[in-house]
């Protein structure tokens, strides 16, 4: 990263709609630089949700589908076959209300800023939620997940809880069918939010089954998951229900902790954006699903990722 | 593969890493683990910067799964480091460079 020049644009973010902004805006000669993020344990990693997930069966040109970390490290070779610089890196503070924009990556409370750009694409996406339970965290890695794939094969013959009622909720639980000995989706309601097509894939598989109507109030185990503590949430009433592994899957939410006061956001916390993918501020742009909560699909991010880096393209044409 | 990394079996797990005088980091992956991808050229990068001071050795979980039974592997990618035989840290997902390094230092000395 060259210290002392500023750049055309920056994205922040390298899931499907920030890889997709790096294509289009190299391809465009902007020379872009993606600030990718750091590795964790979370889809708050370069490459995204993708890279916690395996076939990926619904992004056109794959008839065979493909696997989420595959798809993702073709898209980064793609944009860095058109030029774009990829860091390795997470912005840890960004003032936009200064111009050029100014964007740290590293000590948030240095005096100058790492990088500094004309324009910028935020595409910095969703986290999956966890249920925020002191037990939760102390059992993570021994019986509780957040990543199905990843750790499904442990639970082979094992009885199994899915905690959610979407479609990622769904997803895991006939993923870790192939797994488990059983496996338990715990629901808060009485219905699924899930689409339609995976409510009836759940529903016949015959090592599914469902409890409604019930929150996790407590994960039990001393040295790994030995169950979990539910609550009805008519009757109030608690139960324990004995389980060897624990599969968060309740939502997202966005990662929009950088831009607290500097953009609008909705009440859960997504970016507003106007008119494609503008911002209130000028030379600000969002896609993906750091401002989507209704479609969140790799393809609607790719797709809102080509917006933005048309929109910064005409913004950074008017100038000319 | 850098040099300065070994592979290791549930059958040679005790003699190169229990009975090794340098420290050993066990990278417990699989095949079908993306985030374990991911890790796998941080894991040359420190087996580089570190080299004579720490061994990296990687264990297949699929084919080796007696070792990662015996130290409770329940989720991968799990770094686990190993001093005198024993765990010593333990460091479980996917980190930067900088995160594992800062768990394991400490115990480096």
């Amino acid at each position: 990263m060259e210290v002392g020049t500023t750049r055309n644009v920056v994205i922040v973010g390298s899931g499907p709609a920030g890889l997709t902004a790096a294509v289009y805006t190299a391809r465009a000669n902007l020379q872009p630089l993606v600030i990718e993020g750091e590795l964790s344990s979370t889809s708050d990693q370069p490459g995204g949700q993708l890279m916690l997930t395996t076939d990926v069966e619904n992004f056109p040109g794959f008839p065979n589908g493909i696997m989420g970390p595959q798809l993702m490290m073709s898209m980064r070779e793609q944009a860095e076959r058109f030029g774009a610089e990829i860091v390795t890196k997470k912005a840890t503070k960004v003032d936009l209300s200064a111009s050029p924009i100014a964007i740290w990556t590293e000590d948030p409370d240095a005096a100058e800023p790492d990088v500094t750009t004309k324009s910028l694409i935020i595409s910095t996406g969703a986290s999956s939620l966890m249920l925020g339970l002191p037990n939760e965290a102390r059992l993570l890695g021994y019986g509780v997940s957040t990543c199905a794939t990843c750790d499904g094969f442990f639970f082979r013959d094992k009885r199994i809880a899915v905690i959610g009622g979407g479609d990622s909720a769904l997803e895991e639980a006939l993923f870790l069918t192939k797994f488990g000995d059983s496996v338990t989706i715990v629901h808060r309601r009485k219905e699924l939010r899930a689409s339609k097509i995976m409510q009836d894939r759940a529903f016949k598989n015959e090592k599914i089954d469902f409890v409604w109507d019930s929150a996790v109030v407590d994960i039990l185990g001393d040295e790994k998951v030995s169950g979990i503590k539910i609550q009805d949430v008519i009757t109030g009433e608690d139960r324990e229900l004995a389980v060897d592994g624990v599969f968060v899957a309740i939502g997202h939410e966005p990662n929009t902790g950088l831009f607290k006061g500097q953009l609008a956001m909705d009440a859960a916390g997504y970016l507003v954006t106007e008119g494609g993918t503008r911002t209130a501020l000028p030379g600000v742009f969002a896609c993906g699903d750091v401002q989507d909560h209704v479609y969140r699909q790799a393809i609607t991010a790719a797709g809102s990722g080509c917006m933005a880096a048309i929109d910064t393209e005409r913004y950074l044409a008017s100038f000319e | 593969m850098a040099d300065n990394i070994i592979t290791v079996s549930d059958d040679t797990f005790d003699e190169e890493v229990g009975a090794s005088d340098t420290p050993v980091l066990v990278d417990f992956w699989a095949e079908w683990c993306g985030p374990c991808k991911m890790v796998a050229p941080v894991l040359e990068e420190i087996a580089n910067d570190k080299a004579g001071a720490l061994k990296i050795a990687k264990l297949n979980v699929d084919d080796n799964p007696r070792t990662a039974q015996r130290y409770q592997v329940m989720s991968i990618p799990t770094l686990l480091l190993f001093k005198d035989g024993e765990p010593a840290s333990r460091i479980v997902g996917a980190r930067s460079k900088n995160q594992i390094l800062s768990e394991f230092d400490p115990h480096l000395v």
